[in-house]
């Protein structure tokens, strides 16, 4: 006996589930905190001598001690941490005395442009590679794809990117070099533009300043196509290894049988089911890069969130680091999640 | 050599050594029809032998630094691969590094796994508040990105190698555990493991001399596949000077050193990028082969 669900009885374990998510985001967001908070407790660094400087009195740090909680017990502190978190206040960079929050804000657009850029074309490279590899395993094709991919997977990310700008911005001039635009275009960007989002291949198409896009794109091909290889790397395999189980599945052999033409069995019957946990995989990659942008960023001083997080490193800059941290965790866990929840989303099969 | 053979593929083992090495024989063979495996093997017993002799095959003294021999372009003679801006030979410093990557890998892989390896059998053996107390611990380390989680450790403990492999080691446990955790809850309700618990088994003796060695395999297949990705955020440490400091040969350093010349000596920067890239594709080919032969599963048909 087999009654109708009532859509009510369809929802409520979603929901559950959705608050299950939420639950567990709070917990993991907690314990990246736990993690930060007890790192900036280890440093042997007093943090009231670095905000004063050593000429304070007596009497002026135990009153700064006083106001930023010190004197508290740790899981008041603790508390403290969490709350001013919650609340966007991610302390002061000692360096510029500036609070973190703006600095990272104000970094974020060109770490997001890099990742969304190097996201987009490994998708375009890695999805078609890893379906046409599926379709003929163990050809020339799958073989120098899954080559191409393990070398993608053993170089060391900042000398390909040395290795880059050797070739094509020293020998070749095909690109433009580090920064992301030209100093002189840089200067007219920051003065003459509206910015809207921070994002400057975005932000000159919709100024219809092209001659500026063009330039923009000749500096940010390079660091995204480096960063895009090493995703292609990793989701040319997924899809591989999803559409060789897809492949052996009843509903293809079914298709096939029926007479439908192999391409259309392929790339829409099979490609549609593989697109499911592909989406996981896409969003792994892209958080991925998030972080993988760091050393990238460094090699072509790109304004991004990770050599800010660096830069802060060379100078013990600690509220700055470990905040840059706090938020490239946050956009960690974030996409984690959203990616399980899209799994549960688009699959059926995962939402019970 | 034709007896040991035959002792090797005999259908009736003896003795359950005879029938372990008898399994490994056959793995043996199969790792052997896999030409890029075999790359990859012969790439990582490289690395060891020249870690092992670098002072006999090194033609210069890595450290000593020679001024009036600097920035000397490959090719020149007594120096193959050139010269640093300290007058260094480079293939001596490469030679010598490899002593420092092998040095930090094999620390990675004694405590990392480990550690894995003893959450995971524990959270899969015991279940219930043990295992979800410890896997949520897992979770967040998970949910962490590696490299930063590396670098703000490194930046409050002090660059340094021993800091370094720490921060390494800290951040790459929580997979180990995974994998350990998911062997577990498929072994943990067998009838072997029940029998064993009849004959008055703690705990400590099932997981130790019964669990753990069922979970070896697909341990020590991600070892060989994470030494590559060792390597790598070694260097990257090294790179931004938070890990080896100077003057020592390590990979990363070396890469750093050069950048600030890349346009006119272009090979002080390449060549350690190149040992870097030959010894961790060695490591992925092999652990890429291993893979396909230790778990049937994931085999590439």
């Amino acid at each position: 006996m087999t009654s109708i669900p009532s859509p009510s009885s369809r929802v409520l374990p979603l929901l559950r589930q959705i608050g299950g998510t939420v639950v567990t985001l709070f917990v993991t967001f907690l314990g990246l905190l736990m993690v930060t908070f007890f790192i900036s407790n280890v440093i042997p660094v007093d943090p009231v001598l670095s905000i004063l400087g050593e000429r304070a009195t007596e009497a002026q740090m135990d009153e700064a001690r006083e106001r930023l909680g010190l004197n508290e017990p740790l899981w008041k502190q603790f508390g403290i941490y969490v709350n001013n978190t919650l609340h966007g206040d991610l302390g002061t960079s000692v360096r510029t005395r500036e609070p973190v929050l703006e600095e990272v804000a104000q970094r974020f657009p060109a770490t997001l442009e890099l990742a969304t850029l190097a996201t987009i074309l490994g998708v375009l490279l890695g999805v078609p590679a890893g379906v046409i590899a599926a379709t003929k395993p163990g050809s020339f094709f799958d073989q120098s794809t899954r080559l191409i991919g393990l070398m993608g997977y053993s170089m060391p990310v900042f000398w390909l990117g040395l290795m880059g700008l050797l070739l094509f911005y020293g020998q070749l001039e095909w690109v433009g070099g580090p920064g992301r635009l030209d100093a002189l275009y840089q200067m007219s960007y920051d003065f003459e533009i509206n910015q809207y989002t921070g994002m400057i291949l975005l932000d000159t198409a919709l100024n219809n300043r092209w001659d500026m896009f063009a330039n923009a794109f000749s500096h940010i091909i390079l660091p995204a196509g480096i960063l895009a290889y090493i995703s292609m790397a990793y989701i040319s395999r997924m899809t591989r290894s999803f559409m060789m189980n897809e492949l052996g599945q009843e509903y293809i052999t079914t298709a096939r049988v029926k007479g439908m033409p192999e391409r259309r069995v392929i790339w829409v019957h099979a490609l549609k089911n593989v697109m499911v946990p592909l989406i996981t995989v896409i969003a792994l990659s892209y958080a991925y890069l998030l972080e993988g942008a760091v050393l990238t960023e460094t090699i072509f001083a790109w304004p991004g969130l990770g050599s800010y997080i660096t830069d802060a490193l060379m100078v013990a800059d600690m509220p700055a680091v470990l905040g840059g941290t706090v938020v490239v965790g946050i956009a960690y866990i974030g996409l984690n999640m959203l990616s399980d929840l899209l799994y549960r989303l688009v699959d059926p099969r995962a939402r019970v | 050599m034709s007896t040991l053979i035959t002792w090797l593929r005999d259908p009736n083992p003896a003795s359950r050594m005879q029938s372990r090495l008898g399994q490994s024989y056959l793995s043996w063979l199969r790792l052997r029809r896999n030409a890029l495996a075999m790359i990859g093997l012969t790439i990582s017993l490289a690395l060891i032998f020249i870690a092992i002799f670098a002072p006999i095959l090194a033609p210069h003294d890595p450290i000593t630094q020679e001024l009036s021999r600097r920035l000397l372009p490959p090719g020149t003679p007594g120096n193959v691969l050139g010269t640093d801006d300290f007058g260094r030979d480079i293939l001596s410093r490469i030679l010598y590094g490899s002593r420092i990557t092998l040095y930090i890998v094999m620390l990675v892989i004694l405590t990392a796994p480990v550690v894995g390896l003893i959450i995971g059998t524990v959270a899969g053996y015991f279940g219930g508040w043990v295992d979800t107390v410890l896997m949520r611990i897992t979770d967040i380390f998970l949910a962490f990105p590696k490299l930063i989680l590396a670098l703000a450790l490194v930046a409050v403990l002090g660059p340094g190698m021993v800091n370094a492999v720490l921060a390494i080691a800290l951040t790459s446990w929580p997979p180990y555990a995974r994998v350990a955790r998911a062997e577990t809850l498929t072994v943990r309700n067998s009838d072997y493991i029940a029998a064993v618990k009849l004959q008055g088994a703690g705990p400590i003796r099932i997981i130790w001399g019964h669990v753990i060695p069922m979970c070896l395999p697909s341990v020590i297949i991600r070892v060989t596949l994470d030494m590559a990705g060792v390597i790598l955020t070694a260097a990257g440490l090294g790179f931004l000077g938070l890990g080896v400091q100077p003057p020592l040969p390590e990979w990363g350093l070396m890469i750093s050193a050069g950048r600030k010349f890349l346009f006119e000596q272009w090979w002080v920067a390449t060549m350690p990028g190149l040992a870097i890239f030959i010894v961790s594709l060695g490591f992925n080919l092999l652990g890429d082969g291993l893979r396909d032969v230790l778990d049937p599963k994931s085999a590439s048909k």
